[in-house]
């Protein structure tokens, strides 16, 4: 296996600017560096506040940075999520770079095996494995087989959070950011989410991850980043 | 000799230069440039008076613009400016390779032919012979839009506003084409009936990977159904980028007004 990081960030920095507030401005965090390579799971630390989320986001292509580059290793080829053009994003984050946040973003009439097999039907997988692999991940995560039909949008908060997962596990993509994907899950299933996290790993997954809970960070964690010691000041 | 730049190896399928529209002393959009891949689906956003429709209307060949250009990689003579076209062959083209979903059923719909005949109607124009293969096509295009095939012979005004605009829906992609335009096509909807037929587009967008140009002003269904976004106001695009980062981290006063303003449920 190669040693080449899979996400480089390099000198980040964002601070809001909010136009409607007087051009309030709020720093973040400024010359910010991180490498992850395969198999690691850094883990991002600090209060609430940090911009442990921002950081998340910044590296998703979902926030803009002030300045600096989020370099995501993607066919062999290293792509500024910070510079490259929408449709680029959106090829790195369908074969690359997977988000697991802590809310599914529901979409009407949807079932729930449907969304769950997308990110494998969008990548070419035949609709019947992509079925089989759902359903084994729907069944591991224990939701109940009489949802799979049904749109997720009534479900609990907890049963959303596991099709989440099912959806964002089932396929291996290189990098992953997980926001918090245990938040309103119950100890069974955060163990079998920790499962699903070291599988991943094993097959050399690069991850980055918000956990506020601690047992599940030190079952993952390769090492924890202090997102503070990169505070911009205000 | 550089190696060829990737602008070239990867052709789009719209390419928008320069584009401004005066009406007189006002000014309808101003300076708007961007390309368009296969595929892709950018959202332009904006309140109403914003330059959008104007914009729309340029781009889709229905309005001569002050200047600049509107380049569209067609079948027949490759990247050419529509507006250099002669006008039948501007017309054909439209006609053979674009969609056009007006808000407003009325504007896209004959209202004196069944609502099988306005299925039916593009691929008579152009050219079709065979009358049982294009009753056919009509009505697996009437299923494919989750309407009774029952009713093919019912006139537009007997189905609802949701159901009209699902015809309009199959009348522009009947033809198979590969732009699409699309005027605040969930308008006049009620929420339900607007879920549904956003949910429907979003499908048949992506199953026939169709290019699609839509104009709304509600943030939801932009998000819902564009790659990127064009955020416009006083005939000037004042910001693009992927949708999600518009919508969640925008950058000029105007998208945050705009974004700010949506009211949460």
């Amino acid at each position: 296996m190669s040693h080449q990081p899979l996400i480089v960030v390099e000198d980040l920095a964002k601070t809001f600017v909010l136009h409607n507030a007087d051009r309030a401005a709020i720093p973040v965090f400024h010359k910010l560096r991180l490498e992850v390579g395969a198999g690691e799971c850094v883990v991002l630390a600090g209060e609430s506040g940090v911009g442990k989320s921002t950081l998340m986001r910044a590296i998703y292509g979902n926030y803009l940075p002030t300045s600096g580059a989020v370099r995501v290793l993607h066919d062999g080829a290293y792509v500024d999520i910070t510079q490259a053009l929408p449709h680029q994003v959106i090829d790195v984050r369908r074969r690359t770079l997977g988000y697991v946040s802590q809310f599914l973003r529901v979409i009407p009439r949807v079932s729930t095996l449907q969304l769950v097999m997308e990110p494998l039907l969008e990548n070419g997988v035949e609709p019947e494995a992509a079925r089989e692999r759902a359903e084994t991940l729907l069944d591991a995560l224990r939701l109940p087989r009489a949802h799979w039909e049904l749109p997720p949008a009534t479900f609990s908060g907890g049963e959303q959070q596991r099709v989440n997962i099912a959806r964002s596990f089932i396929r291996n993509y290189p990098v992953m950011l997980l926001d918090e994907p245990t938040a309103s899950l119950d100890a069974d299933n955060r163990a079998i989410v920790v499962d699903l996290i070291r599988q991943a790993l094993g097959q050399g997954a690069a991850m980055i991850g918000i956990f506020h809970d601690h047992d599940v960070r030190d079952a993952v964690a390769t090492r924890l980043f202090p997102v503070a010691q990169f505070k911009a000041a205000a | 000799m550089n190696a060829m730049p990737q602008a070239i190896q990867a052709a789009p399928l719209l390419r928008v230069s320069g584009l401004t529209k005066w009406y007189g002393q006002i000014i309808g959009c101003r300076d708007v440039a961007f390309e368009l891949r296969p595929g892709e689906v950018l959202g332009i956003v904006g309140e109403s008076g914003s330059g959008k429709t104007t914009l729309l209307n340029c781009i889709s060949g229905r309005l001569p613009p002050s200047s600049g250009s509107v380049e569209f990689d067609t079948a027949r003579f490759g990247l050419a400016d529509i507006y250099s076209l002669n006008e039948p062959d501007r017309r054909r083209m439209q006609r053979e390779e674009w969609g056009f979903v007006h808000q407003n059923p009325r504007d896209g719909l004959r209202m004196r032919a069944s609502g099988g005949a306005n299925v039916a109607e593009p691929l008579m124009n152009l050219g079709g012979r065979h009358y049982g293969k294009m009753r056919q096509a009509t009505i697996d295009w009437l299923e494919r839009v989750e309407l009774d095939t029952r009713r093919i012979d019912h006139k537009p005004r007997q189905f609802s506003g949701g159901m009209q605009q699902r015809i309009q829906v199959a009348r522009n992609l009947i033809h198979g084409p590969r732009l699409v335009f699309m005027d605040e096509p969930t308008g006049g909807l009620d929420v339900s009936v607007q879920a549904r037929l956003l949910d429907l587009l979003r499908e048949l967008v992506r199953d026939l990977d169709l290019a699609v140009i839509i104009v709304t002003h509600d943030m939801a269904v932009a998000r819902l159904m564009a790659d990127r976004l064009m955020v416009m106001k006083g005939g000037l695009v004042v910001e693009t980028g992927l949708t999600d980062q518009v919508l969640d981290d925008p950058q000029h006063p105007y998208s945050q007004l705009l974004v700010s303003s949506v009211l949460q449920i």
